[in-house]
This record gives structure tokens, C-alpha cells and sequence, in this order.
């Protein structure tokens, strides 16, 4: 049980630590003062909420039987992010892709948010007493992000031509890692039996309704459901991966041990 | 109107300044009373958007998660201060596109202390300790300053200035107690920042043509060697409690004059780097209008969008 709390915790902390590691990179870039302001602020965001997930998962894997356990004291928040290799980090494929155009940073979020709001207003009900208080703080700033990212989708979509095709081109890039947000697996089989995770096959539909809305508002076209790409739940990502790490890490690791 | 109106109203202008009240954007006033105004605060607006750009170099790789959060929080801040003092410049009649541009064109100045690079991380401590502790002597004055839009943005900013000085004073102080090696990284920033720093209150004062000017209009109320001399004193003071050194060998406390005497700035690094020689202005520069020419397409899309939006709200 605590293992496959650990791991679930873990994945929910991965998305959103990966998420604003590269929201972080388009700080004093953007377009706009504004969305600047905008983008810093989802990143601490999604920090904050990542932070207090891995210290959750770390306070669980102190628990659990002591083979789970890679040092001597539970894991801190700072142990689970800078000192796991590309493949101990779980966190889905749709997080970890470049930032790319404006497009590309909105619509990544945009199908992002549209699962992690309903996943966090499903998990204020968990029967896992700290996970709840933790989706309990997140949801009002999960309905913020996903007001930016959709209003942002929708002046692309129904604003030039130009935004238009590159809001469908960002779409259809990024539409394959949507299916890895909902696949199931024994650990998230047995948080559900517990009833600490949520029905995710609810959280899919959720998020099926809010693109449609949404899509059809910004007059942009919904890609079909060709092949889904999969792996990062189980470590396996994709080569920008290592890259993200390396530079997250690597002041981190160059100095093992101290305080900062 | 006629010069005798003109002089009228200029004597107008001075009493109400010698009685302390504010100027408003609606006031009278002096056209170089703006335009010293509109130069100074748009230099200060881009100083804030442009100094993003070194401390946002350290957000992905900051060491720690909290000192991550406590970074975007801070870099979120100068973007606002930005905003604030971009609108500060509208009220007086010169639009946010104007000033933006001329600082994409290379017309516009803003603070050349952030043409210096970010080499580790614990120059983004230096930066918090130094160069805001530097702005905040600024900042302090200018809360008072004569025109009301400009003092009230600068009440807010300064409130936000002493949280990240002592944000970057905090990372210093726990470099400086920390391993050998991270207690090296902490003098060395010091070693670069110090001088720079000193330099951002600007020429000394028999050097400053415009200062006497500024301080009869009460935009500044100190002078800049005034300013340093403040900032010097407090600063040696608090590098000793964390057992950093100043590079200045002259430095020394004179129990006469009650302030610390020290070096002489090199003028010509100063002058260099304000005449666009520094090792990042081409950089600094670049990103911004890199950032610009790639935001237009999104610009407009919101204008565009803005636009329909209205057209059938009308329509229905």
C-alpha cells in the first residue's frame, strides 16, 4: 500500500515539478509583460503544489519497508528533485515538451489543466487525509489556470489566421501525449480501490467535455485519437528529458551535502 | 499664452512643490519637468523588465526548491514593478508602445548594472543583497518624490525591494557559513558585484549637470554621492556580520566624519558600459527584442480576437 502511495504521490508531484521547470524557462521572454507575469506565476504555482507533494511521497516512503528506501532518513523535497535519475522521474511525456512557440506553451497547459482541475476537485474527497488537503489547496488555482490557458486558446483560435493555424499546429503536435494523463496501471488500480485516487475514467470525461467546449469556441478542430504515446509513468521519457535535469540539477549535484 | 502666463504658472508650479504637495497628471507643469520625468521612470521601468533577464538565467537551476519558489517570486515582482511604472509614464501622456520601443531600439537607457552576467548562483544572491540594496536607497527617496504617480507606484515597489534584498542578503549568509567552496562562490560574486553597484547611484556629484535641477523640482531629494555614502556605510557593516569581505582596499571607518572612507570607482569601465561596451548589453538587448518580435503574432491575435468580440457583441 505504501509503496503504490508513494509511487502515485510521486507521479502527481513529477507532473507538476516538470511543468514549471519549463514555464520557469520563458521568465523575461514572453510575450507580453503580462503573460509574463502570468507564466512566473503557474510556475510557482505548480511548484507549490509539486513541493508539498514530494514531501508527502517522502514522509510515505519513510514508512514503508526499508528496501523502498535509498537513504537513511525519509526523502526530503530537495532529495526527490535533484537527486533521481531521467528514469526514477514519473511524471507523463506532455509535460517535459519544449516550450516552443506561444502556442505550443498555452496548449500544452491548456491540456494539462483540463485534467488536473477535475483531478484535483476529485481528490479534495480522497480518503487519503493529507493528499485531500493538498488538492484542497490547489483547486482554486486550477481554475485559474485552466480560465488562462482556454481564453488564451480561444483568442488563437478565432484571433488571425495566423494564430489560428499555429494553435492547430500546437494541437495536433501535442494531441498524442494526452492519452498517457489517463492510463491505468496496478498502483493506480489499487489508490482507486482504497478510494485515495479518483475514478480516472470520470477525470477523462471531464476533460473530453472541457475540450470540446473549448475547441469549439476557439473554431480549432479536435485531432482525431490516432496512437497515444506512453512510457513516462514508468520512467521511460523522451531525450528533452536528460536535458531538463541536467540543468535543474546540476548546481545541486556539483556541491552534495550542503544547505542552500 | 504669453510668457508672462507661462512664468505665472512656472512660479505656481514651484510654490506648490516648495509646499510639498503633489503634482498630478492633470497639473501644470514645466515641459523639461516632464521630460526629465518620462526619462527617468521609463529608465526605471525598463531597468526592471531588462533585470529580469540575469536573476530569470538562474530560475531553472536554482539550487533548492524553495530558493526556486522564492526566485520566480521575486522575478514576478520586477515584471509588475514594470508594469506599474510603464502606466506611471502614461499619465504623463507617453504611451507603454513609445517607451517600449525605444528601449528595443537601443534609444531608451536603463540601469547598466544588469549588463553585467549572472556567472553562479550565488550572484543571484549578490544581486538581491547589493543591487536592490543599492535601488532601495534610490526607491526610499523617491517615495517622496514630487510627482504623485511615480511616489505612490515607488510606496508599493519598495515594500516588495526590502523582501528581495533580504532574500539575497539570506543567500549570501548561508553561503558564507556554508562549505569552503560555496564561501568562495560568495566572495567571488561580492568581488564582481561591489563596484558595479556603487556605480548605479550614478555620477558623483560634481559630475551630475542635471542633479541641482532635480532636487529644486524635489524628483530627487539626495544626491547621488549622499546616496552611496549611505549605502556603503550600511553595507560593510552587515558584510562583516557574515564574515565576507569588501574588495576595497581603502575602505576604511573614520571616526570623524562618522562614515567609512574608501576607493575610487573606475569611471571608465562605468562610461564604457553605459555607452553599450558592458559584457551583456548586446545580450540584454537582443533577448528583449527577440521576445517582442516573437510576442507580435500573439499581440495581435488579442487585438484581433478583442475586436470580434466586440463586433458581435454589438451585432446582438
Amino acid at each position: 500500500m505504501s509503496n503504490a502511495l508513494f509511487t502515485y504521490t510521486l507521479r502527481l508531484a513529477d507532473d507538476l515539478l516538470i511543468l514549471s521547470q519549463r514555464l520557469g524557462e520563458w521568465c523575461g521572454h514572453g510575450p507580453v509583460l503580462e503573460e509574463d507575469i502570468a507564466l512566473t506565476n503557474r510556475a510557482l504555482d505548480h511548484l507549490g503544489e509539486a513541493r508539498n507533494l514530494l514531501t508527502y511521497a517522502g514522509q510515505v516512503e519513510g514508512k514503508g519497508p526499508a528496501s523502498a528506501k535509498a537513504t537513511a532518513g525519509p526523502r526530503s523535497e530537495d532529495d526527490l528533485a535533484y537527486l533521481r535519475l531521467e528514469r526514477q522521474f514519473t511524471n507523463v511525456k506532455l509535460v517535459e515538451q519544449p516550450n516552443g512557440d506561444y502556442a505550443h506553451t498555452i496548449v500544452r497547459s491548456f491540456l494539462f489543466d483540463a485534467y488536473h482541475l477535475p483531478l484535483m476537485q476529485a481528490l479534495t474527497k480522497s480518503s487519503d487525509a493529507q493528499l485531500a488537503a493538498i488538492a484542497g489547496k490547489s483547486v482554486k488555482e486550477a481554475t485559474y489556470h485552466l480560465r488562462h490557458s482556454s481564453e488564451w486558446l480561444i483568442r488563437f483560435g478565432d484571433g488571425t489566421e495566423e494564430s489560428h493555424q499555429r494553435a492547430q499546429a500546437a494541437l495536433d503536435n501535442l494531441w498524442t501525449y494526452t492519452g498517457e494523463l489517463f492510463e491505468s496501471d496496478a498502483v493506480l488500480e489499487e489508490m482507486t480501490k482504497a478510494g485515495i485516487a479518483p475514478d480516472i475514467a470520470a477525470i477523462r470525461e471531464a476533460w473530453s467535455k472541457t475540450m470540446d467546449q473549448v475547441l469549439s469556441e476557439a473554431t480549432l478542430k479536435r485531432p482525431a485519437d490516432a496512437f497515444m504515446m506512453t512510457g513516462g509513468r514508468k520512467g521511460l521519457h523522451s531525450e528533452h528529458m536528460g536535458f531538463i535535469l541536467a540543468e535543474m540539477q546540476h548546481v545541486t549535484r556539483a556541491f552534495p551535502g550542503v544547505e542552500w | 499664452m504669453s510668457m508672462t502666463d507661462v512664468k505665472n504658472l512656472e512660479e505656481l508650479f514651484q510654490a506648490k512643490i516648495d509646499a510639498e504637495l503633489k503634482i498630478e497628471p492633470k497639473d501644470w507643469m514645466p515641459d523639461a519637468y516632464r521630460r526629465t520625468l518620462v526619462r527617468q521612470i521609463s529608465q526605471h521601468a525598463h531597468s526592471e523588465v531588462v533585470g529580469m533577464l540575469p536573476e530569470g538565467n538562474w530560475i531553472t537551476r536554482a539550487p533548492s526548491l524553495k530558493r526556486k519558489a522564492i526566485l520566480l517570486a521575486k522575478v514576478q515582482d520586477e515584471a509588475g514593478h514594470g508594469l506599474y511604472l510603464y502606466s506611471a509614464v502614461e499619465t504623463m501622456g507617453t504611451s507603454r508602445e513609445q517607451t517600449i520601443d525605444d528601449l528595443l531600439s537601443g534609444k531608451a537607457k536603463y540601469s547598466s548594472i544588469f549588463n553585467y552576467p549572472t556567472l553562479t548562483w550565488a550572484d543571484i544572491g549578490a544581486i538581491g543583497w547589493l543591487v536592490d540594496g543599492a535601488a532601495i536607497m534610490n526607491q526610499v527617496m523617491l517615495c517622496r518624490t514630487s510627482y504623485g504617480p511615480y511616489a505612490r507606484a515607488m510606496v508599493r515597489i519598495c515594500k516588495e525591494e526590502s523582501f528581495h534584498q533580504r532574500q539575497g542578503y539570506e543567500i549570501m549568509a548561508v553561503l558564507a557559513k556554508g562549505s569552503p567552496a560555496q564561501k568562495e562562490m560568495a566572495q567571488d560574486a561580492l568581488n564582481r558585484w561591489w563596484w558595479p553597484s556603487l556605480m548605479m547611484f550614478g555620477p558623483t556629484d560634481a559630475n551630475s549637470p542635471h542633479s541641482a535641477q532635480s532636487m529644486k523640482w524635489k524628483i530627487k531629494r539626495q544626491s547621488n554621492d549622499e546616496l552611496r555614502q549611505t549605502f556603503i556605510d550600511r553595507t560593510v557593516q552587515q558584510a562583516e556580520v557574515i564574515g565576507l569581505t569588501i574588495p576595497d582596499p581603502d575602505l576604511k571607518w573614520n571616526a570623524e566624519t562618522k562614515h567609512y572612507d574608501w576607493g575610487t570607482i573606475d569611471w571608465t569601465e562605468f562610461n564604457n558600459v553605459v555607452a553599450g561596451n558592458g559584457p551583456c548589453n548586446k545580450e540584454r538587448l537582443a533577448a528583449r527584442n527577440k521576445a517582442h518580435n516573437n510576442g507580435a503574432w500573439v499581440r495581435e491575435a488579442a487585438v484581433a480576437y478583442a475586436a470580434k468580440k466586440a463586433k458581435r457583441k454589438q451585432a446582438a
